[in-house]
């Protein structure tokens, strides 16, 4: 057999490692093209209105300028997600601060700011309104019509397709209602956007810049430019950080820097600084979770009805996908013997929400990790036991009705969680010390899944195909468009490509994301790149050994001649040389593929709901502890337990990397980052002021793995990227509950609402959860 | 990079004296610059009004500590580092350190300057209230001659102070008599590093036979300038500690301050927080 060491599961150093250290690794700001222009963005200063006038100071000198407004795109005046509804640059109308109107450019990059400054826009002003409540009302319309007024998307999931019945509701022993909230949250990518346009009238457009999605923008210039893609070439430059935050917005900064070079006849670059990034760029959407549920006094759930929704900002942008992720996650993993998801995202008047890690999950789990709190204690029983007599297990069915085949063993993940985090023996010391301390202590968990990949059919959709090539020197070369932006993308597909070939990891090349290269692998996103992809690498590399076989067995010791229905293995390195230069003398050149095969046994329904959601699921607990300071009203964490089943490791450093990272954002979602918005404005649009935490903030995080091996991904891998960012405020609110007593529901959790809450009157309203007193229905009007 | 570097103009003369001279001479007046660590942010953003910069940055003759018997006198242009690596300031004198090592980030403290910190006249600068509680004198320098006043009569009003146009912070000197005092300082910002207060409180206390015979309390963010709670100490002088003087102490402090809801807090969660703060010194005296 093979000698070859295992490359799969160990951690070799990072394919683009060595130039990020040596500050080699050039980012699109690192690059300059001749001729090169800057361009800017002349935004809207208002939350909506109509544009009145337009009027360029005459002390700056335009003609020096290019400036572009929508008059000039070639194609549709529109930024292309899943709807037509976002104008590439305003027109008549705007609908959100921070709306781009005009384009500048100028080959002297400091003389643009002054520009922006002096193009004086007039509005007729119009009322805007900033929250789900507000565009409920429906007082003021300011997208869609009828059914879909300042709706985007609307879900309802319900378990084996049936209402509830009545009779649940009038029989449970218990039913506990609750309402949580979870506010916006910026990426904070280290880089902020930023790309590099040209154009040429018979090549077309090229954009190069810092993206997730090459194919996205490519699509995106199709459409504004009215060209045919093979004009629409996009290259994904060094990334620095993502977090979604470059899934979608490229589309929008791209086609921005094409319409300045098109109308310029330069090259233009446009970058924005972490000021304008922030203010006009897209967010984690907030929202607004409402649960009811009936549970029988024994514990076990009964009934839940959930409504979920979401502000989807200005445009629609990809909130009907978001929603649609965090309501298939939102009944979490347990078992519900009936269950309705009423699920909506709505428009309001503030810059368009976006993609962000964990899409949607994050605040659905949010608000029902809270709520499992919560009913627990109506019951009286511990949030570990009630969850015990709830979890989904292998042979089970998830909300969607989906038969969960592999093994999943939620009650075995609890009990290693808390017994590595000591949960039991800190609780009880906590509750024994806490009483003559002014720093109260808490403990608490949350227990989740996150699906990978693509939701429902998307997978399938997206049809994704990956090429390996072989380079003239012989050495097998992937083509992929997903990109690294820090996750270890590079590095994963390449160690699955080395197992794959029994070659060594530094041998496998990975190509620059050049859509006039790659194939269309899909969007990296979703947590899909490890298990979807990786599979692809996996099988085209399977493809290139075949192909590569008479040859790798010819030169195989005595072994006979191979047979043909299996893949050589017992060769070197330099066989494998010879082997690929010999084929390349022969044929001139070499590449397989491998196209994406959806499951035999995956079915989705989008007119039901129903179906098998993701092909694999991930399994977590996190525990968190807290202190509060009862002198400052602040809450920390100061530790955390991160335990989770995600499949195969491919590469155990970045893996607990990514769940770090997850963990230490999760944090900041829960304690510390608070957008705040002035009419519509983003405040607090510089890092100074928009709270995200140091590692002076963020505890000792300890992060272990369950490895089941799942049949979907490249050597039983599932999917990592966003699973974290589900846990950690649910775990932390539920910790500082243990601490305080105070059911905190809504995060961001600020010193500011601590003090308010726990220097309130007691009769501003209590929140006694002794059931003799809330009697059987428990619910906000009556506690 | 929102301004236009090319507006901009920066002298860095050789010495002080040539210092003074330029802006004693020149009629459109030079802003001085030290680390930078301010005026620069503005500069970034788009907002730094003043075209002219005189540059004081590193001169010898700003940049110096002298520690005599009865005090300490630090150069205007000595820097958190500085500051923090300063054995007679961490041994005696550790609130200023203290205050010193949670300013901004290793790379601010390199190159802020403790005058800087001063003159910028921000309410919630991390030094005075340390600077308050230790009664610390300053002194100024033009080509006039030098004034030494106390640094509780230095801000005037929001980033206003008694700095005549001309006239540069030249040092700050803090008596070491502090024998027998029990000391306190406690920053409450909006994380645990690279934050700005909301409230921050630096306070020295010694006791006679149980009772306040002496008190300095310095406070950040509850005023809009860096204030020493005088109400607040003449509540407490030759009182013992008791739930009753503490009570007095927390509505001094109340009725003396004036803080404001901000992008950073709200004025009712300041004023709590500095309350608690009192009450946590208090409790160890």
């Amino acid at each position: 057999m093979t000698s070859q060491p295992q490359i799969v599961g160990n951690s070799p150093i990072r394919k683009e490692g060595i130039a990020k250290v040596l500050g080699r690794a050039r980012y699109v700001d690192d690059i300059t093209l001749p001729g090169m222009w800057f361009g800017a963005t002349v935004r809207s200063s208002i939350p909506r209105g109509r544009i009145t006038s337009i009027a360029f100071d005459p002390s700056i000198p335009w003609h020096e300028y290019t400036i572009v407004s929508a008059a000039d795109i070639p194609g549709e005046n529109c930024i292309v997600h899943l709807t037509k509804d976002h104008p590439c640059l305003a027109v008549t109308h705007v609908n959100h601060c921070e709306e781009p109107i005009l384009l500048l450019a100028h080959p002297n990059r400091s003389a643009l700011p002054a520009a922006v400054a002096a193009v004086h826009i007039t509005y007729e002003e119009l009322p805007a309104i900033y929250s789900i409540e507000d565009s409920e009302k429906k007082e003021q319309i300011i997208w869609g019509e009828g059914e879909s007024a300042n709706t985007f998307k609307t879900y309802l999931m319900q378990k084996d397709q049936k209402p509830i019945p009545d009779e649940i509701w009038q029989t449970a022993d218990y039913i506990v209602e609750g309402e949580y909230r979870t506010g916006a949250q910026e990426q904070l990518y280290i880089e902020n956007n930023g790309v590099i346009a040209e154009y040429d009238a018979v090549k077309g457009v090229t954009v190069q810049g810092s993206m997730q999605c090459p194919y996205y923008l490519v699509h995106a210039l199709e459409l504004v430019f009215n060209l045919p893609a093979e004009k629409c070439r996009v290259i994904q430059t060094e990334t620095g950080g993502a977090f979604g935050g470059k899934e979608d917005f490229p589309s929008v900064i791209g086609s921005h820097a094409a319409l300045l070079a098109m109308k310029s006849g330069h090259p233009v670059k446009l970058c924005y600084d972490r000021a304008e990034d922030m203010a006009a760029t897209t967010k984690r959407h907030p929202s607004r979770t409402r649960h009811r549920t009936a549970v029988s006094k024994d514990g076990k759930l009964l009934a839940g009805e959930i409504d979920f929704a979401i502000d989807g900002g200005a445009y629609a942008t990809l909130s009907p996908v978001v929603l649609s992720r965090g309501t298939i996650h939102a009944p979490g993993p347990y078992h519900w013997p009936h269950l309705t998801v009423r699920a909506k995202a709505m428009t309001t008047n503030i810059p368009p929400h976006g993609a962000f890690r964990g899409f949607g999950a994050p605040q659905s789990i949010f608000a029902l990790e809270r709520h499992m709190d919560k009913i627990a204690k109506v019951v009286g029983l511990t949030p570990e036991e009630f969850r015990r007599r709830n979890f989904l297990a292998t042979g089970g069915h998830t909300a969607t009705g989906q038969l969960l085949k592999d093994p999943v063993d939620m009650q075995h993940l609890l009990t290693r969680a808390l017994e590595e985090s000591n949960y039991h023996a800190k609780r009880e010391q906590f509750d024994r010390d806490n009483p003559t301390s002014t720093i109260k202590r808490g403990i608490g968990f949350a227990t989740f899944f996150h699906g990978a990949g693509f939701t429902g059919s998307g997978e399938r959709r997206l049809n994704s195909l990956v090429e390996i090539e072989l380079t003239p020197e012989g050495q097998p070369r992937l083509l992929v468009s997903s990109t690294e932006f820090g996750q270890g993308t590079n590095t994963i597909l390449c160690q699955i490509a080395a197992q794959t070939l029994h070659l060594p990891y530094d041998q496998i090349l990975i190509a620059q994301p050049d859509t006039g290269h790659v194939p269309n692998s899909g969007p990296t996103v979703a947590s899909r790149t490890a298990m979807v992809v990786g599979k692809l690498v996996q099988r085209a590399a399977q493809s290139l050994l075949a192909t590569l076989a008479p040859l790798l067995s010819s030169r195989s010791a005595a072994e006979g001649p191979a047979v043909a229905s299996e893949l050589p293995h017992d060769y070197t390195p330099e066989d494998f040389r010879h082997a690929a230069l010999h084929y390349l003398a022969e044929h001139g050149s070499l590449k397989t593929e491998a196209r994406y095969q959806s499951p035999g046994d995956i079915f989705w329904d989008d007119e039901t709901y129903s179906g098998e959601a993701y092909p694999a699921y991930a399994w977590a607990v996190y525990v968190a502890e807290v202190a509060v300071d009862t002198t400052t009203y602040s809450a920390s964490v100061t530790n955390f337990y991160a335990l989770q089943e995600v499949g195969k490791v491919l590469h155990p450093i970045l893996a607990a990397g990514q769940i770090e990272g997850g963990v230490a954002q999760g944090i900041g979602y829960a304690l510390y980052e608070k957008c705040t918005w002035n009419n519509g404005h983003l405040a607090n649009n510089q890092m100074t002021n928009y709270i995200m935490p140091t590692s002076a903030d963020v505890p000792p995080i300890h992060v272990t793995f369950e490895e089941i091996p799942s049949p979907h991904g490249a050597f039983g891998a599932k999917g990592i990227g966003e699973l974290p960012m589900d846990g950690p405020a649910p775990a932390i609110l539920n910790a500082i509950e243990h601490a305080t007593g105070i059911a905190f529901t809504e995060i961001p959790l600020l010193p500011e609402d601590i003090f308010e809450r726990m220097t309130r009157t007691p009769e501003a309203g209590s929140e006694s959860l002794d059931t003799a007193v809330a009697g059987p229905i428990f619910s906000e009007a009556t506690a | 990079m929102r301004s236009n570097i090319t507006q901009y103009e920066l002298v860095a003369p050789k010495s002080l004296d040539a210092i003074l001279q330029i802006l004693a001479d020149s009629p459109d007046r030079y802003t001085p610059i030290a680390g930078g660590t301010e005026l620069m942010v503005a500069l970034g953003a788009g907002r730094l009004q003043q075209k002219k910069l005189i540059s004081l940055w590193n001169l010898g003759e700003l940049r110096f500590f002298e520690v005599t018997p009865d005090a300490v006198h630090i150069g205007a242009g000595a820097t958190f580092t500085d500051i923090r690596n300063h054995p007679v300031i961490t041994s005696e004198l550790s609130l200023l350190s203290q205050a010193a090592s949670w300013t901004g980030s290793i790379a601010n403290q390199n190159r802020g300057t403790l005058g800087g910190n001063i003159v910028n006249g921000s309410p919630a600068a991390d030094s005075p209230p340390a600077l308050l509680a230790y009664d610390a004198t300053v002194t100024l320098v033009s080509t006039r001659g030098s004034r030494t006043i106390p640094y509780r009569s230095f801000h005037l009003s929001y980033k206003k102070t008694v700095l005549a146009p001309d006239e540069l912070l030249h040092s700050i000197t803090l008596p070491r008599n502090l024998i027998g005092y029990k000391t306190y300082i406690r920053k409450v910002g909006t994380r645990n590093a690279q934050a700005i207060s909301k409230v921050a409180i630096a306070a020295i206390a010694r006791t006679k036979h149980g009772a306040i015979e002496s008190i300095r309390i310095g406070a950040a963010s509850l005023r809009e300038t860096p204030a020493r709670l005088i109400a607040t100490e003449q509540s407490l002088l030759n009182q013992t500690v008791t739930p009753a003087t503490i009570a007095a102490a927390r509505s001094a402090l109340l009725s003396e301050t004036l803080p404001i809801d901000d992008i950073r807090s709200t004025a009712k969660y300041r004023a709590a927080v500095a309350a608690n703060l009192l009450e946590e010194f208090l409790h160890t005296l």
